[in-house]
């Protein structure tokens, strides 16, 4: 008989996956210019410090940035160079921080994948805790929370699952999938670490079922070593790739309102992290380059590049046979939670994950109408709100009210918008209605 | 180099990037639709001057709207909302009407029952059927004319053909209470007007059978009888709200909890006032007959004046239901779909509060403890 696949409990919509023109790509380094700019703000947290001024000669992999306070992130620069200015940046996020524009010149290291450090294993968790700080490792699949802090277990909690997250529920991207395809074995010890460290008890590797592939290579390769670790189909489901709703289809527990997934004994941790754990541990590499998918109607050429930090998003979208005059947006992560570009100079951060040149068919803008009342936001949306109510009360400034009825438990995923027959722009009321809200109080 | 700053010419908007490819304009045109081919047969049925109250009634709701767009300044002609609901209005409309009726349903339906409120979406009572009541108590007596259609091959036709089957049974019911076995007889006993059509079909039935059905049901489904415009053909009715439900335009919640509801009231219920005794109503002919149709599939699954969640969709369905038993059975006029849903819309907001979602993460009991 077969096994009924696992999912999250309520809401959650299917939009077209958008994967296939490039999730069969393999990954390929990209080209770069001759400038990178490099934010210090590119986590959930403070800005990192910047540590060099104008002028100033950095090597390949320096840290160029000093984590400021608990919640944040070293930044290390992923070319040789000069820097030419420091200057604040606003990122399409809306987050403003100094970044470093760099004049990308001199010898670059040898790359090389020797393990630097085979002798993990006999680290404590402290230790290795630190060596993933000293990297400047953040979340990679959207996030950025910095990992240092996203996977410690605080004293006197436990740690019943650590679940790796290869879900990527949102659509067109596919670095997690490649990532799992191509780098089996180093995202499978970069777990091991992760284990470790939260001393789990399961490990559960969760991806979706539309990438049978992956999940075939996870399972074969769990099986092949010997570990203990468990891969899970999930049906598909917008989005699952959230933590809170990642936890609840593979555990079924609720993470409590306002609460963090070790509530529930839960560590989640993205795919493509578990790789960069295993770069920064095994080979102690800091996080200077990721893999990003370039895709949408107006790329000639989808692919997934494995680019540094700092290159303008431009010059990726050129590198896969953009069609400018095609585009009508152009989006940096994925289309549901992603962010559209205000400026083509932006770099690649850490979060990127994905680059996207959409078409005017592809968004499908609505006209603007009176909301209809139709429920379907309140169906959709997963985490238990009513959208529509705290549209109105954002639109007639009830801000405190908007709170009471759980704006702070919506997270953004757009299920709401994508959804409303109206059009109406329900996630950047809620958006505004946040930013409100703190304002005042 | 061409990226200065001045040639980015992208949207820049609030995620998420894409959307969705059901908007407001496609469900409306969807409705209208699924609404037309019923209202074509009516016309059929009736002839040119039923296209012409159908006519009147979707110009009359349109300018009406028009006439709010300019006082309002905002133009919202375009989300198709009131043609719909001047179809509506025509389709609920007896054929034969006087012209004036119609109009100033329409605009009663779109200034009283939906501007005054905010204009789409904070109306609460449907439109159509506010403007639908007005005419009723407005001009009862030209609402309640009808008119025999074009198809009656029977013939037995004479003074009756233009009462509506419900008004027929009505008035006629409580006369032969206990002399009848059951309110279908009724119809055959008094020579309510049916097809040869229908003869044959039923008569071979019961040469299969054996068994004595009588004869109507058919007549019924299809849509050779009197009633509005647009309420006469259940199976056409029924046939655009199946498509509807497959569109995922609307839910089955309530035309599911309407009509069964409805049913089931009438199968235990119903043949009370025949005097045949608890269980013994004819269920079957009371669901395709009057406007139980067009009302379940098109006017209590209004969007705007029906509840968001499926638990409040249920019971809004079963009220309708109930309401419109009571009406038809116990009430003065021989219909209730239309007083019925308007009352239930009154409870909309209420069963909104009632079924408001649980929060995710948020235990039920615990509510307000959070800030
Ligand atoms: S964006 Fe917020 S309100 Fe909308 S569906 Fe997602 S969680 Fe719910
Ligand atoms: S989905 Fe849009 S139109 Fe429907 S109730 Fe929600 S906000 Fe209103």
């Amino acid at each position: 008989m077969k096994h009924r696949l696992k999912t999250f409990g309520r809401g959650g919509i299917h939009p077209d996956d958008k994967k296939a023109p490039a999730a069969d790509c393999p990954v390929r380094n990209s080209y770069f210019g001759q400038t990178a700019v490099i934010p210090m703000g590119q986590h959930l947290g403070a800005p990192a410090e910047c540590l060099v001024k104008p002028g100033d000669t950095v090597r390949e992999g320096e840290r160029i940035g000093e984590a400021a306070g608990p919640i944040s992130a070293h930044v290390h620069c992923p070319f040789p160079g000069v820097v030419e200015k420091v200057e604040p940046l606003i990122l399409p996020n809306g987050s403003s921080s100094r970044a470093v524009f760099l004049r990308i010149e001199g010898p670059f290291e040898p790359v090389s994948d020797r393990r630097v450090n085979d002798g993990w294993a006999r680290m404590s968790s402290e230790e290795l805790l630190a060596m993933i700080r000293e990297a400047g490792l953040v979340g990679l699949g959207g996030a950025t929370f910095p990992v240092h802090v996203k996977i410690a277990v605080p004293k006197g909690k436990k740690a019943d699952f650590l679940i790796i997250n290869g879900v990527e529920c949102e659509p067109y991207l596919c670095a997690d999938y490649r990532v799992m395809l191509e780098y089996t074995e180093e995202v499978l010890e970069g777990i091991d670490i992760v284990a470790k460290i939260t001393d789990a008890a399961k490990v559960i590797i969760a991806v979706e079922n539309n990438k049978p592939k992956a999940i075939e290579k996870m399972k074969e390769a769990v099986a092949r070593s010997g570990r203990p670790y468990i891969v899970e189909s999930l049906k598909v489901r917008y989005p699952q790739g959230d933590e809170k709703q990642l936890i609840q289809a593979v555990t079924g527990a609720e993470v409590p309102s306002g609460a963090l997934p070790i509530e529930v004994g839960c560590v989640v941790c993205n795919v493509g992290t578990a790789k960069s754990v295993y770069d920064a541990v095994v080979l102690r590499r800091p996080l200077t380059e990721r893999i990003v998918t370039v895709s949408g109607g107006a790329v000639a050429h989808p692919a997934n590049l494995k680019t540094r930090i700092g290159v303008p998003v431009k010059d990726l979208l050129s590198e896969c046979g953009t069609d400018f005059s095609k585009v009508k947006k152009i989006v940096i992560g994925g289309p549901m939670m992603g962010f559209a570009l205000a400026d083509w100079n932006t770099p690649v951060t850490k979060g990127t994950g994905g680059i996207l040149a959409l078409t005017a068919k592809e968004i499908r803008t609505k006209a603007e109408t009176a909301c209809l009342h139709c429920g379907r936001c309140v169906r959709v949306c997963p985490m238990g709100l009513a959208p529509v109510t705290l549209y109105k009360l954002i639109q007639a400034g009830e801000y405190a009210k908007a709170a009471e009825a759980g704006l702070s438990d919506c997270k953004e995923c757009g299920c709401c918008s994508y959804t409303c027959p109206a059009g109406l722009y329900l996630v950047q009321a809620f958006k505004k209605g946040k930013i409100l809200r703190r304002k005042m109080g | 180099m061409k990226d200065k700053k001045s040639e980015f010419r992208f949207s820049v908007v609030s995620s998420p990037q894409i959307r969705g490819n059901l908007s407001t304009g496609k469900i409306m045109l969807y409705v209208i639709l699924a609404l037309l081919p019923a209202a074509l047969w009516g016309v059929f049925q009736f002839g040119f001057y039923s296209l012409a109250v159908l006519v009147v009634s979707i110009v009359s709701a349109a300018v009406a709207e028009g006439l709010v767009c300019l006082i309002r300044k905002k133009n919202t002609l375009g989300d198709g909302s009131a043609v719909l609901t001047g179809l509506l209005v025509g389709m609920n409309m007896p054929p034969s009407i006087p012209l004036y009726i119609p109009v100033a349903a329409s605009f009663v339906a779109i200034i009283v029952f939906k501007a005054v409120f905010g204009g789409l979406g904070c109306n609460i009572v449907n439109p159509a059927l506010g403007g639908r009541l007005f005419a009723f108590f407005s001009w009862s007596s030209a609402m309640f004319t009808f008119q025999s259609p074009r198809v009656f091959l029977s013939s037995t036709a004479d003074a009756v053909t233009s009462a509506t089957p419900l008004s027929f049974l009505k008035s006629s019911v409580s006369e032969y209470a206990g002399s009848i076995a059951s309110e279908a007889d009724l119809i055959a006993l008094k020579h309510y007007p049916v097809t040869r059509w229908d003869l044959a079909v039923t008569d071979r039935i019961n040469a299969w059978t054996g068994e004595n059905f009588c004869s109507g049901y058919f007549d019924a489904f299809f849509g050779f009888k009197s009633g509005c415009i647009g309420e006469i053909s259940a199976f056409l009715l029924l046939s655009g709200g199946l498509f509807l439900l497959a569109k995922r335009i609307i839910r089955w919640e309530i035309p599911t909890a309407f009509i069964g509801t409805f049913a089931l009231l009438v199968w235990v219920f119903g043949g009370l006032r025949a005097g045949t005794g608890f269980f013994s109503g004819d269920p079957l002919y009371q669901v395709l007959t009057g406007g139980l149709m067009l009302g379940a599939f098109f006017m209590a699954t209004d969007m705007v004046t029906s509840p968001f969640r499926s638990g409040a969709m249920l019971l809004f369905g079963v009220g309708c239901g109930l309401l419109t038993f009571l009406i038809r059975f116990y009430g003065s006029f021989p219909e209730g779909v239309s007083l019925a849903i308007v009352f239930m819309n009154l409870t909309v907001p209420m069963l909104d509060r009632l079924f408001i979602p649980r929060r995710f993460g948020v235990k039920r009991k615990k509510k307000g403890e959070k800030a």
